[in-house]
């Protein structure tokens, strides 16, 4: 055998962002959700500044976890409809590296532009600047972890009929500590407490998604294909 | 050299099916409707387990290592599996990336070389199944295990298989491939499938409320 597992790890996302590229209605869709959302909240709440800069953290938070659930159906929906599922297995690439691949171009398409909308719509709420800092990198685990804990959701819903009620059952409350944690940090840095646990437990949150969600989801991928 | 046996009993589609293939043989799986062609080539594969049996490969359990097994293994199932937004070429790229082949001269046997840099959306279904039969090629893999290879394809494109699958044999490749029509493949040996028995339908009815759940 000739192949090398970093090479087709790296053709699997080149293919996704290509095909993310020429679809680029379907990825901005998960932005463009997460902006509108964002930008209804001072409709419905009222233009006060204080009000909203006190909830900025939990809109934000919220809305980029609801946004990044989005395009979870279809990313690997589409490959066991179209038959690419069996020949991504027939590449010899173990289905857990399948599945992080698949997770990786999850966070480049939906995670990566999310964490560039998210600092102008916390500017739009009017987050202090002081803020931003704990806000993104906050976000940036928070979305690293929406990627392998909804890439993981995803595949063990594949094949499931009515998988996308499912989908959010299963997502959202195995996100629930990212959530907690990720807003609390926000909430601490504004009220001039220490952020720092907060994120550390994010990270920790990650530490233990990076090894066991891959794992997981190609168990759910070898039983999808079944 | 090579030499695959195939013994498995399942409860439903198929029952002890069996059968030994040596280099440069051929076996083509027919059957009516329904009776396990394509779960057959699945678990030869490696993507479906067999409730019971083995497949072996040289006297070894072939699927107790998939990835490698699966490098052995062309797979055409009966879809083409061919990503509509890129092109022919991207569309081969990864199959490329894992066997090492080259995708330009595989399109060149399949005569599909012009057409190379044509989203696949604006393929008709015949170009599509040569794509499809293109990324077999370019996988370079000794056993074939071909879905109704002929879905779609033109008279000049079975010729062109013909010798493809002659080639292939002659390396002292195998080909296993289900089909309702009649294939170009020389003194290939044929394994008819029975098909479900009157008992065995109220089965997978059972399955539904189970199914239900979810």
């Amino acid at each position: 055998m000739k192949f090398q597992i970093p090479s087709l790890i790296m053709a699997i996302l080149e293919r996704d962002l290509r095909l993310a590229l020429r679809h680029g209605a379907d990825t901005l869709g998960a932005v463009l959700f997460f902006i509108l959302a964002g930008a209804l909240f001072p409709l419905a709440l009222g233009p006060s500044p204080e009000l909203l800069r006190r909830m900025a953290p939990g809109i934000v938070w919220v809305c980029a976890l609801l946004a990044a659930l989005l395009p979870l159906d279809r990313l690997f929906g589409a490959e066991l409809e179209d038959g690419s599922l069996d020949q991504l297995l027939m590449t010899g690439l173990p289905a857990s590296l399948i599945a992080l691949a698949k997770m990786m171009a999850h966070w480049l398409t939906t995670g990566l532009p999310l964490l560039l909308a998210a600092g102008p719509l916390a500017i739009m709420l009017g987050m202090p600047s002081g803020s931003m800092v704990v806000l993104l990198t906050g976000l940036f685990l928070g979305t690293l972890i929406l990627s392998l804990i909804g890439g993981m959701a995803a595949s063990v819903v594949l094949g499931a009929r009515r998988g996308g009620v499912l989908l959010p059952l299963l997502v959202l409350p195995l996100t629930t500590p990212a959530l907690i944690f990720g807003a609390a940090a926000l909430d601490a840095a504004q009220t001039g407490l220490s952020w720092g646990p907060d994120l550390e437990l994010l990270g920790a949150f990650l530490a233990a998604a990076i090894p066991l969600c891959p794992l997981a989801a190609g168990a759910g991928l070898r039983a999808a294909v079944e | 050299m090579e030499n695959i046996s195939v013994f498995r009993g399942e409860r439903l589609v198929l029952d002890r099916v069996g059968f030994t293939l040596d280099a440069g043989d051929a076996l083509l799986l027919t059957g009516p409707n329904g009776a396990g062609k394509s779960t057959l080539l699945r678990v030869l594969a490696g993507l479906r387990k067999p409730e019971g049996g083995h497949v072996l490969w040289s006297g070894v359990d072939a699927l107790a290592d998939r990835s490698q097994h699966a490098g052995r293994v062309a797979y055409l199932g009966h879809q083409d599996a061919l990503k509509l937004g890129l092109t022919l070429r991207e569309n081969l790229t990864l199959a490329a990336r894992a066997s090492g082949g080259n995708p330009d001269l595989c399109m060149k046997s399949l005569n599909i070389s012009g057409l190379a840099d044509l989203p696949a959306r604006m393929l008709s279904a015949g170009q599509k199944r040569r794509a499809a039969l293109a990324r077999v090629l370019l996988a370079q893999a000794p056993l074939w295990l071909l879905d109704e290879p002929s879905l779609g394809l033109d008279i000049n494109t079975m010729d062109l298989l013909g010798g493809l699958f002659a080639a292939h044999r002659q390396a002292g490749g195998i080909v296993i491939a289900t089909t309702h029509v009649p294939l170009p493949l020389p003194n290939a040996r044929t394994l008819a499938l029975p098909g479900l028995n009157e008992s065995d339908i109220p089965q997978p009815m059972e399955d539904f409320p189970e199914d239900d759940l979810l």
